[in-house]
Order: C-alpha cells, then structure tokens, then sequence
C-alpha cells in the first residue's frame, strides 16, 4: 500500500503544480495517470505546440512546459503510479481513503484530487461487430511486452507515429508485417516513413494504402481478417492485429465514484475546489462551476486553493500562514516516500 | 458591425437546430456547436487531433477544403465520409450563411 498525504489522480500540468503548491506546506504528493509518461494532453495530443497563456512565458511548447512543471515538482520527491488508471475509491472508517487501480496497486491518504483534465485516455477502437471476442486473443490496441511478438506475422492499422514506430520494430526483428491505413499519407515522423518505404521494398513489410481491416475470423482466437482494398478484398491469416487508432479521453470509472457529475465534469465548490465528496477535490478541466474556464492557468489557481483546505483537512489543529516562495526559498524534502511507496 | 448568419446543425436524433452566428468573432463550427450546447465536445481544443466535431456538410457549396492536418486526422477518424469536414477547422465568415451540417455519430 502507497501512503501519501494527497493522492493526485492525473499528472498533466494541474496535477504536476499540486505537488509544488502541496509541497510548500510539507505535504507529500503521489500521482496516479493511466498514460506512462506525465504531462497528460500536454504530451498526449500536442507536446511541439506553442501555448502563449501562461503568465510570464510570452509563448512555451507544450513539452517544455511539462519538463519545467516536473523541475519545479522534483524537490518535493512526488511518487509515480503510471500506466495505470485510478479505478475505485473506497472511504476508510477513519475518513481517509484508498484508491486503487486497474492493476490492484492501492494508494492510502486523507485527502485525493482528482486532476483527471478529460479523463483516462484509452485505445480507440475500429468499429467491427466482433472486435470484443478477439480483444486480447489476438487484438491489441497497445503493444506491451514486445519481445512476446518478435518474429511473428502481423498485421497493424493505423497512419500515425505509433503505428508506423512499432511496424518498423518488428519488421526489423523479423517480422512479416502488414501496415494498413486508409490513405496513402502518414501522419508520423518523415524518417520513419521512408524507413518504412526501405522495408516494404525489401520484402519485409506490405503498405496497403487507402485499405481498412472489416473482417475478423477465428475460432476462439483470432486466425484471420480481410482487408477491403477499394473493390478488392485481401484475406490475411495471422493472429495478431493491432489497430493503433491512438487514443482518446474518457471520464471512465471516476464517472462511478459517487460525485455531482453535470456534462461529464465534476461540480465543485469554488471556495476551495471541493467536491460533494468531503476529502475529494476536482481541479483543472475535470472540473466544472459557474464560469468555468478551460485553461491550465485556472487549474494552477484552483491547486493551490486546493491544497490549503487538503492542509486543514490533514492537520486540524495547526495553523498555517502563507509564505513567499522569495523569502523563504523551497525547502524540498530530504528523502523520499519510504522505498515502498515509490512505483513507476 | 457585419451581419449574423443562419447555419443549420441537424444533432444525432436527427433534430434540426437553426442558430443565429455572428461572423465577426473569430468563431469555428465546432465552438459555434459547443456555444450553443449541442454535444459537440471538441476534446482536442481545435487543433485538428480529435475529430470529436466531424460535422457532414450538407450543403454542396459549403464544404470547402480539408487543410492538411485536418485531412490526416480524417484520414485516421471514424465514420468519415466524402462531405466530412472537422468543425474547428470551419471559420465562420459570412460565405457559410445558409450551411446544414449533421453531426457524425460520437466514437465509442
């Protein structure tokens, strides 16, 4: 079990400054984030584009953004569960909670902050009526342990750098690979591409452009699919598929977690971020109240209200006066969350 | 002071709104939508990386272009037809007065 002072569900921006503003008051952060990387959208979905509406960056990209959130986070020695996503709560008789994921890691504190911005991001899934009963007997929307795959015959779909990235890989280690996209233009790195041209000319790899995987067949598993090619139908025996369709943001299980949900946000109180929930709180884009705005500045502001009612909820009876970080300068915390508590 | 237009938005159980845009705002289709309340949710912001606010174009004389990064992320979306457009890549100008759009069905 993972101890901490605030779990923080998300580690996009909002979720990464908590940790600063929480660590200002000596308290201990770990973050949960269903992505493996921190940074949520922000290295998601756009990490080279310019943001201009951060107070005193004229203009920074994404990616620098969150490397400078993690600098400004790293004395405070916040834990990572990543790759995992927060699926239930459950109130501790005590009044604390414990938050565990979809892979059973459980996480204890007195206070959680759900900085979640448009949810968990997960697989999207091609529309074929009986993609469910080949998930994971053949269909993997996301490639884990490779090795288990080398040298084996598969087919990916999919026009983006992931797609691209891993038929490189395995058509270098050996594999057959069939690469199937709906265009003949790709939206991936422009080495990659040729990289990919390289292998399909040395018979390693075939590029079926303009094509889309229909069909599914197999008994128990999958054995085969067919490609529709314009008028033409390609049938390709292999047991792998993996539709890399990238990802996309769901509210998902927190949806479930006994909260004042209004249009797939979470209501809070504006005097401190609060949810229905005593001890739950919502910042950033996950969030929703009268006037709500959409934008990483508004998520630094309500963390840090945010963290001083986690402060009063932590230590009822000590008193805590706001200090300049230019006076004081930042006292990080000399070790880390017991070895234990420390999972990435 | 340039004058609202009228754009048609027909949501997913087939109901047609009429709404009233102005064209001096620096509107697209998909902040039109959400504007309005239609479940539009235009996840990505407006940078073309989502396709949450594909929209058909009825209208024959309004489809225009795809730029590119709207194209490559058609080419990836679900749903897409020959008059799918995405809704943040749509300025509202005066030229769209009289545009029917349908909203394509949300991904799963």
């Amino acid at each position: 079990m993972i101890k901490t002072d605030i779990i923080i569900i998300g580690a996009g921006p909002v979720g990464l400054f908590a940790v600063f503003e929480a660590g200002l008051m000596k308290l201990r952060c770990h973050l949960i984030d269903a992505i493996p990387q921190p940074g949520g959208q922000l290295t998601e979905i756009y990490p080279k584009k310019p943001i201009y509406d951060i107070p005193g960056y004229p203009t920074v990209l994404a990616g620098e953004l969150v490397d400078n959130l993690m600098e400004q986070a790293a004395p405070f020695k916040p834990g990572f569960t990543l790759g995992e996503r927060a699926d239930s709560i459950e109130k501790q008789a005590d009044g604390t909670f414990v938050v565990t994921t979809n892979k059973g890691t459980q996480h204890h504190a007195p206070v959680v902050m759900i900085a979640g911005g448009l949810g968990s991001f997960e697989p999207r899934k091609p529309l074929i009526e009986n993609l469910a009963d080949y998930e994971d007997k053949g269909v993997q929307y996301i490639v884990k342990d490779p090795d288990q795959f080398e040298g084996k015959d598969m087919v990916i779909s999919g026009g983006g750098d992931s797609a691209l990235d891993w038929a490189i890989y395995f058509a270098q280690r050996g594999s057959f690979v069939h690469l199937v996209h709906r265009s003949d233009r790709y939206r991936a790195h422009k080495d990659s591409i040729a990289q990919a041209h390289e292998l399909a000319a040395a018979g390693k790899m075939k590029l079926h452009t303009f094509a889309e995987v229909k069909e599914l067949s197999g008994n128990g598993k999958l054995e085969s699919l067919s490609i529709h090619q314009n008028e033409e139908t390609i049938n390709v025996a292999t047991e792998l598929w993996f539709p890399l369709f990238g990802l996309s943001p769901k509210l998902g299980p927190i949806g479930d977690w006994g909260l004042e949900i209004d249009k797939n946000a979470i209501v809070v109180d504006t005097f401190d971020y609060q949810t229905n929930r005593p001890g739950i709180f919502a910042i950033g884009d996950v969030n929703t109240y009268p006037g709500k705005l959409k934008l990483i500045l508004c998520g630094f502001h309500e963390a840090t209200l945010a963290v001083q009612t986690a402060y009063k909820i932590i230590y009822p009876d000590k008193k805590f006066t706001l200090k300049y970080t230019t006076v004081q300068g930042i006292q990080g915390f000399e070790e880390e969350q017991t070895k234990s508590t420390i999972k990435s | 002071m340039s004058a609202d237009i009228n754009i048609t938005v027909i949501d997913r159980e087939g109901e047609a709104h009429i709404i009233s845009v102005p064209t001096d705002m620096n509107l697209n289709l998909m902040e039109v939508c959400k504007g309005f309340e239609l479940p539009v949710e235009g996840v990505c912001g407006g940078m073309a990386m989502c396709a949450s606010c594909q929209v058909y174009v009825l209208t024959d004389e309004h489809f225009g272009e795809r730029n590119d990064d709207e194209q490559a992320m058609l080419d990836e979306a679900f749903f897409v037809q020959e008059n799918s457009r995405l809704g943040c890549q749509i300025p509202i100008t005066e030229k769209l007065d009289g545009l029917k759009v349908v909203l394509a069905p949300a991904e799963q």
